[in-house]
């Protein structure tokens, strides 16, 4: 059994789904139920394998990779087939196989209009295979092929499942992205040429570049290309027009996938690649990825406070939170980039978990129009209750998980990695508290507004508004428990990433000195 | 005490278990809070019975850690079972020998026992080397735990004492209401995190328990949401004490960072004494943490909260809006004198922040109180003016003197709140000008339990508020033969006007309430015994617990029980506490100071004396001084409109970040940015076609390379995607890649 785990677990956990894919595909479009039934069955298997790897895990050794597997793949350019998890990429593996099947699950009885259960499912099972096989590549081209796939099934979902404006929502997102990801794939192409090895092996590359000499300016650039790659994917200010675009016309399950799990693609790969390997250009380039990312923080949720459309400002609130994440990554400590880690997870909990508030008060209402809304508190008490608590654990409250993506960034900030300079980032570090001010004011402005008051006239005796249903219990309940539990227990998250995080930062903070 | 010396042996094995497991005091109320929540329902109108039972017990344990902790100062004699703890953990190695609690044995020799650290660990990061809790090994982990101490047992006993009565008068008080158990969840909820807070060991602890009475605030106040000006009044209170936070955050990280990445309580206090931390950072942190203590403790300018805070149910505002919640500020001070001792140079100095914004505080709010004609608003600005008492008493030094006067308003300003309950719940209203008036004849208890607590807010002697109020004029050190730590003039002055403003609005409350004329409609009526039992037990005590730190000069009682909340409740200075001077007390400031109170009652009395005569439903002057001085009238306004404050808050600083500022960024994100983005989607698309019919179709005609060229463009791409190609997509974005990575290399 173990040995079988350290042989082919990744592989098994990755390429599960597309084998319920398989079966699916065989399977005509009229049997909705099977379809479903297959589909749940599949992620849960995935979560089975993953739950038997993450036990199996060595946690006193979370800094080394494990499970690795390391197969030829396309000898011609040396590009391999190598996987593995340690205590960076652990939590958001789990992440992954937490939110799929709850999507899946939520989708028994929500299934967008204009149905067919079989494509949708299928698209969310290839995508539960991409987003997998992004956060356990080792290779860069194993990364960038799941860094694209999932791309795909997303475009699809938003472009035929989507609100109105879908088709150029869709559109924006698959060329943005895309955009960023040409130029991604340029910066790994070039290190793959100036490195000399011919390798594109994460850790190999981060060896190499500290042992050879590339100019700064050489890799100042090659990390700006991966820069654009994974900062358009996050979405750092100012490019981050995309995501509520594309947020807004989703469904409901694009919109819970896309906040979870897709958006850390992008934080991910500056954690996973782009520091690791060019940590002497993720000095030159912190101060502007820090800057950016507090722009975003303010500039974000001043979008949020025009908004007067329920899913847009939580798709705004979105570019606040991960300016977070990002400030925590830029000042390249080991507190800074563990809270950002926390706060990935902690945002893909919390604000997948108010997409699928707002997907079940569009159900109801008809309308996600702020204005239109209110005392969903009297009408519907326990989904506003769950919009209450998921709101304070937004605007990060401490004892719910918020909070450690959010703090130790600040506190992260006031001495930052060094090489950094002290003055600039302890500004960002007061224009990032700020920013705590003004989530607050969103968020509770929008819960004023839609949960506390009488409902208006237009609602008043509309039997339509119920009280949450059995599915969106289960579908929700694991996500609402994970909130509270890493809110009071976040040794779970950070203990796990403690090591291969201060390792990397070490390395930083070895340049700087 | 030579019987205490005896036990003391006997005793130690049980007091340690006391302060080991000072946990379970908070962990009680919050099972409460999940109980009451998940099944309180089934219980309807018996809901209360889980928070009432675990705050009774809570109040047990606390009262019983109070005792261990006292019975282990009254038989201290410096440092005798610090030594022969010290050598247990050196003899043994230290950790391994207690697996996960340590305790942390500091301050060996001073006057005081040493606090009593229980951690454990919390969280692990390789930034924080030494947070005092060792079971991982590697020192790199953040601990959780307690931290028991003087001030901390005096503040267990205080919150679960106020919030038992609270508990026991509510069930009264908001019978039948439409959301009762949640009610009762959310004040074991409060209960909980205010707990939480008083024991915290860490600042990183203090800023959870800080937030989440704040929260618990914010849902009681808006208990009654249903009426917008109640949610009003909620984010109010929640988003000004966010503005506060910044300050909490940013000082709480700058001493995390300078006391050598730490968030352990001792470390820092230590660090802060023994000059491990800057001046100029210690400064620095200070003012962040006094923004944090203006908003939640209603210090000027961030007190606007506080009054409209009233809006939620009356019990709460005696317990979280009085007694505990509002004090967190001058608590957290307190937990970090030394920070804010060296920081702001608090001895031998005449003015600094924290003294200017407390006395500004004391006397702005006291001001505010004579306009209202709503009894809690007035009891509200009260509590401004009180709690600026408390950050100004520490401002000059005197420590004790503060957290002295923490506790005896703690007592009478609930008696006071909770009074204005029992008249409330029989009148209906919270006016005092058109519902109450004469009620003294209908409401007995209520009525003498309200004038002692009155007495004792004013500071007449013998009365609890006389003895802290004295204490903190005598600790200015202005007043000749008292000493303190430094000569604070303006602060001193401000507290004197203070004590007669008192004085006045107080008469003036109390006259308008239980003298003169009924003026409302309803017949009021006494409440019931779950309502006047609680009012009796806290006027009661307003009378005695003045007592507890008498001067030891006093005739008589003196040397017998003088000093105890001093001896009990100070750390000793040294190693995680300055060295304090304490202020003399002086017979001649006693007597000038209740001399305001007095002159200051007598005249406002006389005042509604003649205004009864001429009127008998009057509540005030026509043709009086505001219609003949346009000054006063100017001033009269300026009280009203709660000078402007709220103008400047509601109106233009978070009426232009919601209006204006979030629009125009919006603008520019829908007009600006994404337009760039449109206009370069559209033209790569018109490029694209070009490219495509002119150039791939007409020169080239399909060779690779001129098919790479196109699908650079992001139009062709998307022609591309859109027909479904998606492996020569594929293969496009390799090559085309790879020709711009052969350019950048050759051409770098």
């Amino acid at each position: 059994m173990t040995d079988f785990l350290n042989n082919n677990g990744i592989s098994l956990m990755v390429f599960l789904p597309l084998v319920g894919v398989a079966l699916m595909m065989a399977i005509p479009e009229k049997q909705e139920e099977l379809h479903k039934l297959i589909a749940l069955v599949t992620s849960l298997a995935t979560a089975a394998v993953g739950a038997a790897l993450l036990v199996k895990f060595n946690y006193d050794n979370s800094s080394a990779l494990q499970f690795a597997i390391d197969k030829s793949w396309i000898d011609v350019v040396n590009a391999r087939y190598s996987v593995a998890l340690d205590g960076i990429s652990l939590p958001l593996v789990a992440l992954t196989l937490l939110i799929t099947p709850l999507v899946i699950i939520y989708s028994w009885d929500h299934i967008p209009e204009p149905g067919n259960a079989k494509a949708f499912l299928i698209l969310m099972l290839v995508l539960h295979t991409g987003m997998l096989g992004t956060f356990v590549a080792q290779d860069l081209v194993l990364f960038f092929v799941f860094f694209e796939v999932v791309l795909l099934p997303m475009y699809f979902m938003i472009g035929v499942w989507g609100g109105p404006d879908r088709l150029y929502a869709a559109i924006k997102f698959f060329l943005f992205t895309l955009f960023g990801s040409a130029l991604m794939l340029v910066s790994f192409l070039a290190l793959y040429w100036v490195t000399g090895s011919q390798t594109f092996d994460m850790q190999r590359l981060a060896e190499l570049v500290a042992n050879t000499e590339i100019s700064s300016r050489t890799q100042w650039l090659i990390f700006g290309g991966m820069f654009m790659g994974f900062g358009i994917k996050v979405p750092m200010f100012p490019f981050h027009t995309w995501l509520p675009d594309a947020h807004t016309q989703a469904p409901t399950q694009g919109s819970v996938i896309l906040a979870a799990v897709l958006l850390k693609l992008g934080t991910y790969g500056f954690v996973r690649i782009a520091i690791p390997i060019l940590p002497e250009a993720a000095v030159d380039w912190a101060p502007i990825i820090g800057g950016l990312a507090v722009i975003g923080i303010i500039y974000g949720a001043l979008g949020c406070l025009a908004q007067t459309d329920m899913k847009r400002l939580i798709a705004f609130s979105s570019v606040a939170h991960m300016g977070y994440v990002m400030l925590g990554i830029a000042t390249l400590t080991t507190f800074g980039i563990q809270a950002a880690i926390f706060g990935m997870v902690a945002h893909g909990l919390i604000t997948g978990m108010l997409f699928f508030v707002a997907g079940s008060v569009k159900e109801r209402y008809h309308t996600l129009e702020i204005k239109r809304l209110g005392g969903m508190l009297t009408q519907a008490p326990k989904l506003g209750w769950i919009l209450a608590f998921t709101s304070m654990a937004s605007l990060g409250l401490p004892g719910l998980a918020g909070f450690w993506g959010e703090f130790p960034v600040i506190l992260a900030s006031y001495s930052p990695a060094p090489g950094l300079s002290d003055g600039l980032f302890r500004f960002y570090m007061v224009v990032a508290a700020l920013g705590t001010v003004l989530a607050a004011a969103y968020l509770l402005w929008l819960l004023q507004r839609t949960a506390f008051g009488t409902p208006s006239e237009e609602f008043a005796d509309d039997p339509n508004i119920t009280d949450v249903n059995t599915f969106e219990w289960i579908a929700w309940a694991p996500i609402l428990a994970l909130i509270l539990i890493l809110g009071f227990l976040p040794g779970l998250l950070f203990d796990v990433m403690n090591d291969p995080v201060s390792a990397m930062a070490d390395a930083v903070a070895a340049l700087g000195k | 005490m030579p019987i205490f010396a005896a036990e003391v042996a006997n005793t130690f094995e049980m007091n340690s278990w006391f302060f080991d497991n000072a946990w379970l005091i908070p962990a009680l109320m919050a099972a409460s809070f999940v109980v009451t929540l998940f099944f309180g329902k089934r219980l309807g109108a018996k809901a209360h019975v889980i928070g009432v039972g675990a705050v009774a017990a809570s109040f047990v344990l606390a009262l019983l850690t109070a005792y261990s902790w006292i019975s282990q100062v009254e038989g201290y004699d410096g440092g005798a079972e610090n030594a022969v703890v010290a050598t247990e953990l050196a003899a043994g190695d230290e950790f391994a020998a207690e697996d996960v609690t340590s305790h942390n044995v500091e301050g060996g020799g001073a006057a005081t026992p040493a606090p009593v650290v229980t951690s454990v660990c919390w969280f692990d990061t390789g930034d924080a080397p030494n947070n005092n809790c060792d079971d991982r090994g590697a020192a790199k982990a953040v601990g959780i735990g307690t931290l028991i101490d003087g001030q901390s047992v005096m503040m267990l006993v205080v919150v679960t004492f106020i919030s038992l009565l609270v508990h026991v008068f509510s069930t009264d008080y908001v019978s039948g209401d439409r959301r009762y158990t949640h009610y009762f969840a959310f004040l074991s909820l409060f209960t909980a995190s205010m707990l939480f807070m008083v024991l915290a060991s860490s600042t990183l602890q203090l800023i959870v328990g800080w937030e989440l009475v704040g929260v618990c605030s914010f849902v009681l106040i808006g208990h009654w949401w249903e009426e917008k000006p109640n949610s009003d009044a909620a984010m109010k209170a929640f988003l000004t004490n966010r503005v506060g936070d910044i300050g909490l955050l940013i000082g709480v990280s700058i001493l995390f960072v300078t006391a050598g990445n730490t968030f352990d309580i001792q470390t820092i206090n230590n660090a802060a004494l023994t000059g491990v931390i800057s001046q100029n950072s210690l400064l620095v942190a200070s003012l962040a943490l006094m923004a944090a203590v203006m908003s939640k403790s209603g210090q000027f300018i961030l007190h606007t909260w506080l009054p409209d805070a009233m809006a939620g149910p009356t019990p709460v505002s005696a317990l979280i809006h009085a007694a505990t919640m509002v004090v967190a500020g001058i608590y957290m001070i307190g937990r970090l004198y030394p920070v804010f001792w060296e920081g702001l140079s608090i001895a031998g100095s005449n003015l600094n922040a924290m003294a200017l914004i407390g006395g500004i505080t004391t006397v702005g709010g006291g001001l505010l109180a004579f306009v209202q004609r709503d009894i809690k608003k007035v009891l509200a600005y009260s509590t401004v003016s009180q709690l600026g008492y408390m950050v100004m008493a520490l401002g000059v030094g005197a420590w004790t003197a503060a957290m002295f006067h923490l506790f005896t308003h703690a007592i009478f300003k609930a008696c006071l709140f909770l009074g204005a309950g029992s008249v409330s719940h029989s009148v209906h209203s919270f006016d005092m000008k058109n519902d109450m008036g004469g009620l003294r004849k209908y409401m007995p208890k209520t009525f003498i339990t309200f004038m002692i607590a009155t007495g004792a807010l004013i500071g007449l002697p013998p009365l609890a508020g006389f003895w802290s109020k004295d204490e903190i004029l005598a600790g200015a050190g202005v007043w000749s033969g008292t000493g303190g730590n430094g000569t604070y003039y303006i602060p001193f002055i401000f507290g004197l006007i203070t004590a007669g403003l008192t004085a006045a609005y107080m008469t003036r409350t109390i006259w308008l309430v239980f003298f003169g004329q009924y003026r409302g409609n309803g017949t009021p009526h006494e409440s019931g015994p779950r309502i006047t039992i609680p009012l009796s037990i806290l006027a009661g005590l307003a009378v005695v617990v003045g007592f507890l730190n008498v001067p030891e000069e006093l005739p008589l009682i003196g040397s017998r029980f003088g000093l105890k909340f001093q001896n009990w409740f100070e750390p000793g200075g040294g190693t995680v506490f300055p060295v304090i001077a304490h202020a003399k007390p002086s017979f001649s400031l006693a007597i000038v100071a209740t001399g305001i109170g007095l002159i200051s009652i007598f005249t406002v009395w006389t005042y509604y004396q003649r205004l009864y005569a001429k009127d008998s439903r009057a509540t005030e002057v026509t043709g009086g001084i505001r219609d003949r001085s346009a000054l006063a009238r100017a001033g009269h306004t300026v009280l009203v409109e709660k000078y402007y404050l709220d103008h400047l808050y509601t109106g233009v600083i978070a009426g232009s970040t919601k209006g204006w500022l979030a629009r125009s960024a919006y603008w520019v994100n829908q007009n600006i940015i994404d337009n760039v983005i449109n206009y370069t989607g559209k033209g790569a698309a018109a490029t694209g076609r070009f490219l495509y019919r002119y150039i791939d179709q007409g020169a080239i005609d399909g060779t690779v390379n001129g098919t790479g060229l196109t699908a650079l463009s992001v139009g062709g791409i998307l022609r591309r995607m859109q027909s479904g190609k998606v492996r020569q997509y594929a293969t496009l974005m390799f090559g085309a890649a790879t020709v711009l990575a052969a350019i950048f290399i050759i051409a770098v």
